[in-house]
This record gives C-alpha cells, structure tokens and sequence, in this order.
C-alpha cells in the first residue's frame, strides 16, 4: 500500500506534465512547441539513427568522467578537511565562495586551458560537481558525534575498526546526499560544457537545432537529458532516504 | 583577526602571486592566461569603454527581475504548499527532481518560443532560482515552533498579523537562506544564457572576447562579473549575520 | 475552607467535559479526557498533578479555548468558553515561547501593543511587569542572551502586562533546574498574592504543588478525571521556606499515595503504544 502511493504521486505528476505540454503546445502551435506525441516519435527514430549515437556516447563518456573526477576528488577533499579542522576553517569559506560563483564565466579559462574539446568537458562537469561533494563531505566527518568515537575508545577497537564501523556509517549518509547532488550539478556542467563551442555531444545538437529552428530535435533532446536526469535522480534519492532512516538524527534535506 | 582567517589570506594572496610570477616569467603563456596585474589593468580599460554600461545595465536588469520574481513567486506559492498539505504531497517528487533537470538544455526552447531578448533570459533565470526559494520557505514554515502559533491565538492575532508578525520572522533563517540561493541562482542563470547565445549583456560579451581571442577583455570580464557576484553575495551574508547574530549569541 | 465563605465566587467551570481525538495513527481514538467537572474558585492557587500522558495539558487547552471539548461545557467568568482564548486569560507554555527576533522590552510589550491601549499606559505596564520580573538590566537583549528560567521570565511577564483575571501555566518550569524551580515557585506566588488573578498550574513536580497550591487536583491515568482534590490550608503569605514545616511532608506523602498506583498503570499504558 504504501509503495503504491509512492509511486502514484510522482505519476500525477508526470501525467500533468505532459498534459501542461499539450496545452503549452495548443497555445503555443507547431513553431513554438511540438505536440508531446509527435516529440517522443522523433526521439525514438533519432536515437535509432547511427549518427545519433556518437553525440550520446560523447555526451555521456564526458558526464560520467566528469562524475569519477568530482566523486572521488571531492570525497577526498571532504575528508581532510573535515578532518582536519584548521584546513577546514581556512578552506570551507573559500569553497562556499566557489560553490556560488556563476561558474559559467569560467568556462572560457577552463577552454584556454585544456583547448576545445572532451578534456573541457569533463573538467567543467567535475568543477560543478566536486564543490557541493567536497563541502558535504567535509560537515559530515567533522560532525560526526564525538561519543560514537568515545563508545569506540571504551570497546578498544583498532583505528581501523574505528573507520570501519564508526566513521564509515556515520558519515555515508550525508556523503551520499552530497554524491547526489554533485551526480545533478556535474550533469549540469556537463551540458553547459557542450552548449558553448562544442563540436560533438547532445549539447552541440541543441544548438544546431536552434540554427534550424528544429524544435521537435530541441524538445527531443530536452526531454531525453531530462528523464535521465530525474529517474537517475529518484533512484539516488530513494538509497539517499534509506541511509538516512538509519541515521539517527534527520540530516539537512536540500 | 583569527588564526584561520589570517592563513586563508596568506593562501588567497599568494595564489594571485604565484600566478602573477608564472604569468610574468612565461611559465604559464598568455594564450591561456594573463597575469593578475594585466587583468586589473584590462579591467580598468574595459569598464572605461563605451558599450561597457549598457552591457552591465542590461545584464544586472535582467537578474534583478528574475531574483524578485523568483523571491515573492517562491516565497507566494511556498507558503500555499506549506498551507495546502495534498497539494505539497503531489508536488513533492516533482520539487525534489527539479534541480536534477539540466535547465540550460531548456534555453535553445525558450530562445525559440521568446525570441532572443532578455525575455528568454529572465524566463530561464526565474524558473532556475524560484524553487529554491519555494523549498526553503515551506521548510521554514515548518520549523515554526507550534509554541509560537499557540502564542498567537492567546494573543488573538489574526490570519495577517499571525504572518506577518510570527510565522515570517520565525522562519526567516530558512527565508534568508532560500533568498541566498535565489540571488545566486538569478546570476547563474542569467549570464550562463547570455554566455551560450544572446545578443548582448555581460555573458555575451565574454563569449565574444573568447572568440575573437581578445584575452585581456575577456579576462577582464570574467573578473568583474566574479567581483559583482562575489560581492553581492558578502553583502546578503553580513546582512543575514547581522540579522542572525542577536538570534543566538 | 480556612478563611473563606461557604460558596467561593467561581472563575471558571467545567460541566462534563470530555475530550476525544483521533489517535495518531489514523485507527480509533484516544480517549485523553474526564468526564470532569469542577469549579476553579475566584483568586485561588490550584494545581494539576498527575502521571505523564494523563491529560494535563488537555485540561488546559480545553480551559484556555485552544482546544474544543468533545462534550460538556466551559465558563470563564459566567460566559461560555468556545473555541478562542477568552479575553482576561493569559497563558504560559511549557515550551520557551519567547520570540528569538524580539528584544525582552519588545516581547513583554508584543500583546498590548496590538490591543488597542495607548502608548503611555502600555510602557507603564510593560515597566512594571519588567521590574516584577527582575528583567530590569536585561531589557534591550534578546531570548539567545539569556537563560532559560529568564526567558520563562519573558513569557511569563509577556502575559503580565495583558493583566489577566486567570493565569493559566503549563508546566512552565519543566526544562530548568530545581534551584531556579524553587526560586520561579517564589516569584510566582509573589505575583499572584499582588495581582489577585486566579492560577491553575500543570506540573508533575509533588512538592512544586504543594508548596504553591491552595488546592490540588490529583488526576488519574488516561482518560483523566480527579481522584481527589487535596486542599493544603497554607497561609496565603507563603514562600519556599514552607517546605522546612513538619506538616509538609505529609502532604507530599498523600499526593504520591494517591499517584503511585495511577502512574504506574500510565507507565503500562505508554509501553503498550
């Protein structure tokens, strides 16, 4: 009963979604905004074609080196910062400053830098992706509550076993909402990446599709990074919860 | 001054150094980047030059409607989800996944449906940074302490006075945290699309520098946006510190 | 009754009250309340002791007009009580109810100045019931500066200055220490004897009721209804020094005899939700 709730709202929403679509295009007309039917047609025989596939395998091999580069770098980061307190002081303001730059501007350096082309790429998706990984990280070791540490101490176990039993499970659960977040912002970065001055990917697609005022190929696309996104999105949220239910105290939900 | 504080700017200072040195001695060619000191000095060029004013106008003008759009929109239709609780439960999954949506692939859409004006842009901002605010004013309607309602009916508030003088400032840690997001979110979103594809504002003219391989005004541009921004945000944070402080000393 | 006439003038009184409500998980109800009546006399001390969950503060709220009863009737003062606090009445929370964004001055002033009494008359009230409570150097700091007992200071003299005829308090020094309790107790009786207002208190704390109360309502576990009203006799010129008395002691000793029994039937209760 309860998962059939679950899922019944999300449905709703989708359903309405697509309905506000056809609406949208109803006011709108063909030139503005393609009918959702005809849209998802064009999707389908456009990821059938053989040209369509190096762009999505573009656009995907630079997203997911994008993710190893933030995840594993940003846990990194996270975890000497957090547990060092002196380099977390001096670090985490830097790091906040950072995280709410417009990072877009940066783009151009990041081109100059590693010229035109996947190295770009994944350098701006990782740049997205390892600020929101590295702070979250950094507050979950640092917070980590100090009895569970003197528990450990009166049981004598090993730092090892410390890390193993202790600090491992009590900080994944906010590590992984970090990962989640970093998983939506790196997709970001990654797309922003392939809207300006690129010659391969979906993001390079949209924009030739603007030059032909192809708005079914631009809906098509839109929709197909979007759903991506969300289903990947509702999967990391669902583990993100199931780690949380665990965790004694409600970490902070964003 | 604090120790921490103190070392952050000996990191901070000498960084700039570092690539002051690397700059001047070649080690880092000026293809890619340019000295500090050069781009201070392009900076001072560049905001002297004729077009820099409407670019800066237009830029700002757009992000500052987005960001009021975005604030009383948010803050308006997170104080009806917060009120209406089935409502809030159908939209739930959809306000959690909304930040999982690359908006950006969204703005070729909007150029087509607006045109290539500021509309597109404020559209793709509002729509970027108004859930943020949305998200942040129920979860601060919800930490109103129940104490603190139950102290309004005592005191016989009504609806307006109960808002306005109990459930807004209780929840303003949260307010001031969604506005936070809201102004940033506003920047990003308005000088990313410009950056991409507009016919003018500051984004525009960066991706113009870059492509005419005009470093100096590029750089400059790049750090005077980052020196708006930055800014902007320190003052929104001394002003929640100044709010917060008396709040828990 | 020591020094009173035969029919005390009632303040406010309960005919058959009941309160029920859903329960939380969605299946029954949860029967928290009476049926209880009793009259609550013009000007006395009357405590509410009894076990954790028994409907203490349900009783309030239903007095107070936060909550409706489910049957039977309320008046304050002769007049039905209905569903909005009635004017004359001031309550004080469990919970620090002290608005954080507001200086001590400014909460104690909160209630009169959307009231309707003029500026001079609200800032010799606010003056006094700052000066009542000992908050005289604390004016201009807000809640965070200050320690819990003191902002249950706040909220108490907050309701002071709207000078009500009853008093109600919900365990009000529930979260501080025992020391600032005693000291709390004294103050309060201070401000009762001078205002003449009628207090009904909720505590668990025996000896708190005792030493404060001119009459004890001892409530059995859930549903709650009084098993007994224990009249103490006190002097009205009392403060915590009474506790040193010989005949204290068996006061203290009658409420836990009453209790023991009932608290422990509430313990089974609670471990069996």
């Amino acid at each position: 009963m309860t998962s059939l709730r679950s899922l019944r709202d999300p449905l709703l929403v989708a359903v309405s979604l697509v309905l506000l679509w056809q609406v949208m295009h109803m006011i709108a007309g063909d030139v503005a905004i393609t009918a959702p039917v005809p849209t998802l047609e064009h999707l389908w025989t456009m990821v059938g074609q053989a040209r369509f596939l190096p762009h999505l395998r573009e656009t995907g091999l630079a997203f997911l080196q994008a993710l190893a580069i933030a995840s594993i770098g940003g846990v990194l980061i996270g975890v000497v910062l957090g547990g060092h307190k002196l380099s977390g002081e001096v670090s985490e303001p830097i790091l906040v400053g950072l995280y709410s730059l417009p990072k877009v501007t940066l783009y151009p350096v990041i081109l100059l830098l590693f010229g035109l082309g996947m190295p770009a790429k994944v350098a701006f998706g990782a740049l997205h992706g390892i600020l929101p990984i590295a702070l979250f990280t950094m507050s979950a070791v640092r917070n980590v509550n100090r009895t569970y540490l003197r528990a450990g101490r009166a049981m004598r176990l090993t730092p090892a076993q410390t890390g193993w039993y202790i600090l491992l499970p009590a900080t994944l659960p906010e590590i992984f909402s970090g990962l989640r977040i970093g998983f939506s912002l790196t997709l970001l970065g990654t797309m922003l990446g392939e809207l300006f001055a690129s010659q391969r990917g979906l993001g390079f697609l949209l924009m030739t599709a603007i030059d032909l005022q192809d708005v079914k190929t631009i809906l098509s696309i839109a929709v197909l990074i979007s759903v991506f996104a969300v289903l990947a999105n509702a999967a990391l949220l669902a583990i993100d919860r199931r780690l949380h239910r665990g965790a004694a105290p409600e970490g902070p939900r964003r | 001054m604090k120790k921490a504080t103190w070392i952050r700017t000996v990191i901070l200072v000498g960084a700039v150094g570092a690539l002051e040195l690397a700059c001047d001695t070649g080690a880092v060619p000026a293809a890619m980047v340019i000295a500090p000191s050069a781009m201070v000095l392009a900076l001072i060029k560049t905001v002297q030059s004729d077009d820099f004013g409407s670019n800066v106008e237009r830029t700002l003008s757009a992000v500052a409607v987005a960001m009021s759009l975005s604030i009383v929109g948010g803050f308006a239709a997170g104080f009806v989800l917060h009120a209406i609780p089935a409502l809030r439960r159908a939209f739930n999954p959809f306000l959690a996944a909304y930040y999982a949506i690359p908006h950006f692939a969204f703005y070729p859409l909007l150029i087509v449906i607006f045109g290539l004006g500021q509309l597109p842009l404020i559209v793709l901002a509002t729509l970027f940074a108004m859930v943020a605010m949305i998200v942040a004013t129920m979860s601060g309607l919800d930490r109103v302490p129940r104490v603190l309602l139950r102290t309004a009916r005592v005191h016989h508030l009504s609806l307006a006075d109960e808002i306005w003088h109990i459930r807004l400032p209780a929840a303003a840690p949260h307010l001031l945290s969604g506005l936070k997001l809201a102004v940033s979110y506003s920047f990003i979103g308005v000088i990313g699309g410009e950056f991409i594809m507009s016919t003018g504002g500051i984004g525009h003219e960066i991706a113009f520098a870059y492509d005419n391989f005009d470093n100096a005004r590029m750089y400059a541009l790049i750090l005077f946006v980052l020196l708006v921004v930055t800014s902007f945000n320190m003052a929104v944070y001394a002003w929640e510190r100044r709010l917060m402080r008396r709040r828990s000393a | 009754m020591k020094g009173e006439g035969a029919s005390p003038k009632v303040c406010a009184r309960l005919t058959d009250v009941t309160r029920v409500y859903p329960s939380r998980d969605g299946h029954g109800e949860v029967h928290a309340l009476g049926p209880l009546s009793f009259d609550l006399h013009a000007g006395e001390f009357f405590s509410v002791v009894g076990p954790s969950g028994c409907g203490k503060s349900t009783l309030l709220d239903v007095l107070a007009g936060l909550a409706l009863p489910s049957a039977g009737t309320v008046e304050f003062e002769g007049k039905p009580v209905a569903g909005a606090v009635p004017d004359g009445v001031g309550v004080v929370f469990q919970e620090d109810a002290s608005f954080p964004w507001l200086t001590v001055e400014d909460n104690v002033a909160f209630g009169l100045r959307r009231s309707g009494v003029d500026a001079a008359e609200t800032r010799r009230r606010v003056e006094f019931a700052i000066g009542f409570m000992g908050l005289r150097d604390f004016r201009h700091a807000y809640p965070s500066q200050l320690s819990g007992g003191m902002r249950q200071r706040v909220c108490i003299a907050r309701t002071l200055v709207l000078q009500p005829r009853l008093i109600l308090l919900d365990e009000p020094f529930g979260a501080l220490d025992q020391q600032t309790r005693l000291l709390m107790g004294d103050e309060l009786l201070r401000l009762w004897r001078e205002t003449s207002a009628t207090v009904l208190l909720i505590t668990h704390a025996l000896d708190e009721a005792n030493l404060l109360s001119d009459r004890i309502g001892v409530m059995s576990a859930r549903p709650g209804r009084f098993i007994d009203i224990v009249e103490t006799g006190w002097p009205r010129d009392r403060d915590s020094r009474l506790a040193e008395r010989a005949d204290f002691g068996a006061v203290t000793s009658r409420l836990w005899s009453l209790l023991r029994e009932e608290s422990m039937r509430a313990m089974g209760q609670r471990s069996a939700a």
